[in-house]
């Protein structure tokens, strides 16, 4: 391969591939954001839900983690639609993959709070706390860093899940990639840069991670 | 009022449709210090447990200081009350448990500041204060920041019981604190306890020291099969017991 005409069309292709790198980040941050949040949720109705709700809840997160996420996404822009609910492409895109991401955070954080002993829960209700203290100050602290190493897995697979958003036509770095190849044709060197750029991410996710784990982590 | 700083009666509860407390009867003064004695499967850890709302119970009531803990009966119905208060009067209790419990993710002394900070509303650096005085008392003050993960089980104990006397609280509930040590770690928790008995803290103790038991003790209470089944001084009782359920259980058990 010719380097110096790689490097050159490279050059050349710089602002859509920014704008690419651009889209898919905002893709992640957001799917990886709200799906959190829903996560979160999710893993607190699966642990201290009444019955019922738990039921529902559990329902929820083994449809979706037996789902493929190409599935929802394409359910989510097209399906969506049919009922009334007319989301753009990006829009429908994030609402999938943060859906995805809150059926795998809310069973992460589901498992990181029941594998606490009881006795942590019975020595904070001894010294008076409330319930919702000893969420605050005894329970959650600890499932935090639990949830932490499972969790980066997850943010990761949300970055490279954001690749299927291409099907639907949202530009992010895959689809702005496959736009240059077909105009020069050099399918190998940008299919390999692209596959660069994606790892970058998710490693600079992953090493941020290490940070976070090594600067709350406990003593012993 | 009775004036009695405990008073259970009638105590009953049932896991499921196993009673595994069957009307227990218990008073207790200002000061006193009482072992609750017996093999496992007969109620004492339970019926510690009822005492702070650890273990719900079905039947019977508890007091302390003359206020009946954790439920309320109004016009003949029987009703758990609100969490809150629950939490309230948990804090009237403190307790220390078999396997010590202490917060991993804390120091010795913000183990001890928790409850003052968060349920005494105490300011950061009173609780710290009192925390460190508390630590000192059980030998530890210059462990304080140490973690839990740092510390022996004997040492993870005497914090885990600081942690429960600086709530002050009125009472103290001891649950098999040593069973869990190496026995060469016992000693160290067994004279912090004997020190705050001599301090005039009252206690009710489940315990397997007989030794212990029979030396720091005002009282003693057999439990046998979810029922008092013997109670007494402690000479009398280690010297003379009256029923055969306790004379049997005396000689199977350790008192060295």
């Amino acid at each position: 391969m010719d380097l110096v005409a790689f490097l050159e069309t490279l050059w050349l292709a710089r602002i859509p591939i920014l704008k690419g790198i651009g889209v898919t980040v905002s893709i992640s941050v957001l799917a990886i954001l709200v799906g959190t949040v829903l996560g979160v949720g999710v893993g607190l109705a699966l642990t201290y839900g009444a019955k019922p709700l738990r039921w529902l809840v559990r329902g929820y997160t083994d449809f979706i983690r037996g789902t493929p996420v190409l599935v929802l996404v394409l359910a989510s822009y097209y399906v969506l639609g049919t009922i009334g609910i007319d989301l753009g492409p990006f829009q429908a895109g994030v609402l999938a993959l943060a859906v995805f991401c809150s059926s795998h955070v809310g069973e992460i954080v589901r498992g990181a709070l029941q594998s606490i002993p009881k006795g942590q829960t019975e020595a904070a209700k001894a010294i008076g706390l409330t319930f919702p203290q000893t969420f605050a100050y005894v329970l959650g602290p600890q499932a935090l860093r639990q949830v932490l190493p499972a969790w980066v897995n997850t943010a990761a697979e949300m970055v490279k899940a954001s690749t299927l958003l291409s099907i639907i036509g949202v530009a992010e770095l895959l689809l702005r990639t496959q736009e240059l190849i077909s105009r020069t044709f050099m399918s190998l060197e940008f299919y390999f840069f692209a596959g660069f750029l994606y790892f970058a991410v998710n490693y600079g996710i992953e090493r941020f991670g290490r940070y976070v784990e090594r600067k709350t982590s406990i003593p012993s | 009022m009775t004036g009695n700083l405990l008073e259970i009666r009638d105590l009953h509860k049932r896991y499921g449709d196993v009673e595994v407390l069957k009307g227990v009867d218990c008073t207790m003064a200002q000061g006193d210090v009482i072992s609750i004695i017996g093999s496992s499967g007969s109620g004492k850890t339970t019926m510690l447990r009822c005492i702070n709302m650890l273990e719900e119970f079905q039947g019977g009531s508890i007091r302390i200081d003359g206020e009946e803990i954790g439920y309320e009966t109004s016009g003949g119905t029987r009703r758990r009350k609100k969490e809150k208060e629950i939490a309230r009067q948990r804090a009237m209790t403190g307790m220390a448990f078999q396997q010590f419990n202490l917060f991993p993710h804390m120091s010795a002394a913000e183990n001890v500041m928790l409850g003052l900070v968060k349920v005494k509303g105490m300011r950061r650096d009173e609780a710290r204060a009192l925390a460190e005085k508390w630590l000192d008392r059980v030998g530890l003050a210059e462990r304080r920041d140490r973690y839990p993960g740092q510390l022996s089980g004997g040492q993870q104990q005497r914090v885990a019981i600081a942690r429960a006397i600086a709530m002050n609280p009125k009472l103290m509930l001891f649950d098999e604190v040593t069973s869990a040590l190496d026995p060469e770690l016992v000693n160290e928790v067994l004279q912090v306890i004997k020190d705050l008995a001599r301090d005039g803290m009252s206690m009710l103790l489940v315990t397997h020291e007989m030794r212990f038991a029979y030396e720091v003790s005002s009282r003693v209470i057999f439990m046998n099969q979810g029922r008092i089944g013997e109670e007494g001084n402690p000479r009398e009782m280690f010297h003379k017991p009256q029923t055969e359920r306790l004379a049997e259980f005396l000689k199977t058990s350790t008192f060295n």
